[in-house]
C-alpha cells in the first residue's frame, strides 16, 4: 500500500495512522473539530473539491514564487566529489518552506468558515508564513511562541507584528515549541468552533500529519521532475533536516516509493546500488552531545528520531525525548525551528521501517555549514538547513577516515554520487545568533566582524 | 456496582480534584484527609504530567510543583495505597505516563522476543494492574478519546477498573452514545468550551450537555470551572449526580496557608450546596436514577 493511492482516494483514507505511530490523542471538546476537519482534508485536500487544490495551487505559484530551483552547488559538488544539488526552499516567499503548508491550511480555514485562525511557532518562520498567509487571504491571525524563542527570533517577532498578527508569549517551561503548541492547542480547546488551528509541522492528531505532508509534498514534486531534466535521473540520496519534519516529509514525499528497505546488515556486503532507488536521510539536531540528563529533564539535543521512545504527545503515538518514567524532556539546538522533543509520526514509522534513515549533525557543526554555504555559495542557510547542509560534511569526513572501519566508509557510500539537498530556509532571521555562537565557541570558519570595532 | 458508581448512589457526590505531590507526598495525604472530612465522596487525584494540554494555568502550576518536588508514578500508585479513607480514588493524569509506566521494561523485553517496538497493551496493562494494587477505582485520561482507548478498556475490564470518560459541550449526539457505551463509574460532563479553570458561574453548556445525557444509565458528574457551593447547588438541581472541583482547591493548596482547613470547609460549602441542590429537584426525577 502506497500513501499516493491514499491521496487517489481509495482504500485507506480513514487510517488515522502509520503503521503504529499517529493516531488521535485529543482531549474529547477537539474531536468533532478533528472530524470536521478530516472531512474537510478528504474533500477539499484529496478530491479537489470547489477546485481548492487549483486556488491553493495558484497562490503557491503568484503569492509564493513556485516553483523554487533546483540549483546545482558547484563548489560543494567540487568539495565533496560528487554531483551536489539544492532545493532553495528559501527562495519561497518569506523565506522557508512553512509557507507550503501555511498558505495551504489558511485557504482551507476559509474554506471551512472559519474566522480566526491561531498557531504555535519555534524559530517564528511558521509564525510568519502563517501571518503573511493570513494578511493575503484576509484572516484574524493569533501566533503563540515560547518566551526564550521570541528573543532568540526577534526579527520573526517584528514580522509578525507588522503583519498585523497578535504574538502571545509563553512564559512556561522552557519557553520553545513544546510549550507554544500546550498553549495553542488550549486555545484551540477554547475557541474551536471559529477557530482553525494552523499546526507547523508534520506533527499533531490525524490528519495534521497527512495534511501538512500533502502541502510540503510539492517540494519534492518539484524537485523529482527537476534532477530528472538535469542529471537524467532519480538522485542516489536526498537530505533534509527534521525538526517536527514537515520540510523533510516535503522533501521526502515523491521519493518515499523508491526507497529501498535497508536490511539490517546490507552495510556488510554492498552491491552495486539499484539506479533508481533513493537513500532519505533525515538530518536532526545534535545540540551538544546525545547523553541526557534524566534527574533535571533535560536532553541537550533534538533527536528524537535516532534516540527516542515511543511514546503519545500532542496528539499523536510517535518517537520522544522522555524519561523512564514518561515525562517530556527539555530538548536542545542552537536552533530554534528543530528544537522540539517530539517528531511526526509517518517519519518514525519510516524511521522504524527502515525507508528513512536518521543521523544527527550537532551545534558546532551546524554553525560551520552555516559560514561554508555563505562563503563557498553566497547561500546563508537557516540554521536548521545548516543541519541538513552539514550532514555533506560529515559523510565525506568519514570516508576521508573510512581506513579505520568497513561502517564508516559505507555510511559515506550511502549518500551517493547525485545527492538533492533541502535548503528548508534561509538565515537572515539567525544571524544574531550565528555572531554570537560563533564567537563564543571559536567557530574556525566564522568571519571576523572587526569591521564594527 | 462499581465502588465509583456505589458512591453516587445515596445522595450528589462531591469529587474534589487535588495533585497529587503538590507540594509534597505527605502534604498531599493530609489534604486528602481533610476532603473527606469536609464531605468529599469520590477523591480525583491528579498524577502529573510534563505537558497538561487539557488543564488550565491553576493546574499546571500545581503539577510543576509536584514535578519540581519529584513526584513519579510509583511514588503516586505507594502514595495512594497508604491512604486511610474510606472513599474510593479516581486517578487523573494523561496517556502517555500510563503508555510508558513500566516502559523500559516492556521495550527490552519485546526488543529481545519479536525486535519490535512495545505495543500499546504492555505499558497499559503494567500501569493498571499496579493501580488496582494500589486501590485506585478508576482512570480519568483527558487526552484519550474513545477512538484510542481500547487497550485501556480491556486492561481496566481486566482488573476491575473504571473508565470516565469526558462529555465536552462540542461532543455530538453520535459521539455522546460512542461515549457512553465506553464509560463506567461515572460520566465527567465538561461545564465549559477550554481548558480547566476557576469560573465565576455556571455556563449555559452545562445545562444542554446535562439535558442530553438524561437518558443514560451512569451517574453525571460536572466539572471544569465549579468554584463555589452555589454552583453545586445550581448543576445538582439542574440534574447532575455530582460536582467535580479542581481548581478553586488547588488555589487553596497554592496559598500555603491554613491548607487542610480551608479545603475541609469548602468541601462542606460544596456538599452542602449540592445538597441543597438536591432539595430543588422534583421528587419523580430524583429516585430516576
Ligand atoms: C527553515 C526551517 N527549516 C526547518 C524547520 C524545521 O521544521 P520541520 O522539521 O517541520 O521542517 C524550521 C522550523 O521552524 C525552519 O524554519
Amino acid at each position: 500500500m502506497s500513501d499516493t493511492n491514499d491521496m487517489n482516494g481509495a482504500s485507506g483514507m480513514n487510517e488515522t495512522k502509520f503503521g503504529e505511530y499517529g493516531g488521535q490523542y485529543v482531549p474529547e471538546v477537539l474531536m468533532p473539530a478533528i472530524e470536521e476537519l478530516q472531512s474537510a482534508y478528504e474533500r477539499y485536500v484529496l478530491e479537489n473539491e470547489d477546485g481548492f487544490m487549483d486556488e491553493f495551487r495558484r497562490h503557491l505559484r503568484d503569492f509564493g514564487g513556485r516553483p523554487t530551483p533546483l540549483q546545482r552547488a558547484d563548489a560543494l559538488s567540487e568539495r565533496y566529489d560528487r554531483e551536489v544539488y539544492l532545493k532553495r526552499e528559501d527562495l519561497l516567499h518569506g523565506g522557508a518552506h512553512k509557507l507550503n503548508n501555511a498558505l495551504g491550511q489558511v485557504l482551507l480555514a476559509k474554506y471551512m468558515g472559519k474566522e480566526r485562525i491561531v498557531a504555535e511557532t519555534g524559530a517564528g518562520q511558521h509564525g510568519t508564513a502563517t501571518a503573511m498567509a493570513a494578511s493575503y487571504l484576509d484572516i484574524d491571525c493569533e501566533v503563540f511562541m515560547g518566551r526564550t524563542d521570541i528573543n532568540r527570533q526577534r526579527p520573526n517577532v517584528f514580522r509578525m507584528r507588522t503583519h498585523d498578527a497578535e504574538v502571545n508569549p509563553v512564559d512556561v517551561g522552557s519557553g520553545t515549541l513544546k510549550e507554544a503548541i500546550n498553549e495553542t492547542m488550549r486555545d484551540w480547546a477554547t475557541n474551536v468552533e471559529d477557530t482553525h488551528y494552523v499546526i507547523g509541522s508534520v506533527v499533531g492528531p490525524h490528519p495534521f500529519p497527512k495534511m501538512v505532508r500533502d502541502f510540503q509534498s510539492v517540494i519534492s514534486e518539484e524537485a523529482r521532475e527537476q534532477i530528472r531534466k538535469k542529471a537524467g535521473r532519480l538522485p542516489d540520496s536526498v537530505v533534509a533536516c527534521a525538526g517536527g519534519g514537515s520540510n523533510t516529509m516535503g522533501a521526502f514525499h515523491n521519493f518515499v516509493d523508491d526507497a529501498e528497505p535497508r536490511s539490517a546488515n546490507r552495510s556488510s556486503g554492498h552491491g552495486p546500488r539499484d539506479d533508481e532507488s533513493v537513500s532519505l536521510f533525515a538530518v536532526e539536531a545534535g545540540g551538544s552531545g546525545l547523553t541526557i540528563d534524566e534527574d533535571e529533564g533535560v536532553a541537550p539535543h533534538s533527536a528524537s528520531l535516532s534516540s527516542g521512545q515511543d511514546g503519545v504527545l500532542h496528539g499523536a503515538r510517535t518517537k520522544l525525548l522522555q524519561s523512564g518514567d514518561g515525562q517530556i524532556l527539555e530538548s536542545h539546538s542552537v536552533s530554534a525551528g528543530l528544537d522540539y522533543s517530539g517528531v511526526g509520526p509517518e517519519l518514525a514509522h519510516l524511521v522504524e521501517t527502515g525507508r528513512v534513515t536518521p543521523v544527527n549533525v550537532g551545534d558546532d557543526a551546524a554553525l560551520e555549514a552555516f559560514h561554508r554555504l555563505s562563503k563557498l555559495e553566497g547561500i546563508i542557510p537557516a540554521l536548521e538547513s545548516s543541519h541538513a547542509v552539514a550532514y555533506l560534511e560529515r559523510a565525506a569526513q568519514r570516508a576521508a577516515d573510512g581506513s579505520s572501519g568497513h561502517d564508516q566508509r559505507d555510511e559515506a557510500d550511502e549518500l551517493g554520487d547525485l545527492v538533492i539537498v533541502n535548503v528548508s530556509g534561509r538565515g537572515d532571521k539567525d544571524l544574531d545568533t550565528v555572531i554570537e555562537e560563533s564567537a563564543k565557541r571559536g567557530i574556525d570558519a566564522a568571519p571576523s566582524m572587526e569591521v564594527f570595532e | 456496582m462499581s465502588e465509583l458508581e456505589a458512591a453516587f448512589a445515596d445522595e450528589p457526590a462531591l469529587i474534589p480534584y487535588v495533585v497529587a505531590g503538590d507540594p509534597g507526598i505527605e502534604e498531599t495525604k493530609e489534604y486528602v484527609r481533610a476532603l473527606v472530612r469536609g464531605g468529599a465522596d469520590v477523591i480525583e487525584l491528579g498524577l502529573p504530567f510534563s505537558e497538561p494540554i487539557a488543564d488550565g494555568p491553576t493546574i499546571q502550576n500545581a503539577i510543576q510543583r509536584a514535578l519540581s518536588g519529584g513526584m513519579t508514578p510509583d511514588d503516586y500508585l505507594e502514595l495512594v495505597s497508604g491512604l486511610d479513607v474510606d472513599v474510593p480514588v479516581v486517578c487523573m493524569t494523561y496517556y502517555n505516563l500510563i503508555y510508558q509506566y513500566g516502559g523500559r521494561e516492556a521495550q527490552r523485553a519485546s526488543e529481545r522476543s519479536s525486535g519490535g517496538t512495545p505495543r500499546d497493551e504492555e505499558g497499559v496493562e503494567a500501569f493498571v494492574s499496579a493501580a488496582a494494587d494500589a486501590g485506585v477505582s478508576g482512570l480519568i485520561v483527558p487526552d484519550l478519546p474513545v477512538e484510542e482507548s481500547g487497550p485501556l478498556r480491556l486492561a481496566c475490564d481486566e482488573y476491575g477498573l473504571d473508565l470516565v470518560f469526558i462529555i465536552a459541550p462540542t461532543t455530538t449526539d453520535r459521539r455522546k452514545r460512542r461515549i457512553t457505551e465506553q464509560a463506567s463509574g461515572f460520566v465527567y460532563v465538561q461545564a465549559r468550551m477550554g481548558t480547566t479553570g476557576a469560573q465565576a458561574d455556571v455556563s449555559g453548556d452545562t445545562h444542554d450537555s446535562l439535558a442530553r445525557l438524561a437518558e443514560s444509565d451512569l451517574p453525571k458528574a460536572v466539572g471544569f470551572g465549579v468554584s463555589a457551593g452555589e454552583h453545586a447547588r445550581e448543576i445538582v438541581s439542574a440534574g447532575a449526580d455530582g460536582v467535580v472541583v479542581g481548581s478553586a482547591l488547588v488555589d487553596i493548596v497554592a496559598s500555603g496557608e491554613n491548607v487542610a482547613e480551608r479545603l475541609e470547609s469548602k468541601a462542606a460549602e460544596l456538599k452542602s450546596g449540592a445538597r441543597e441542590g438536591e432539595q430543588e429537584i422534583p421528587e419523580p426525577e430524583r429516585t430516576s436514577n
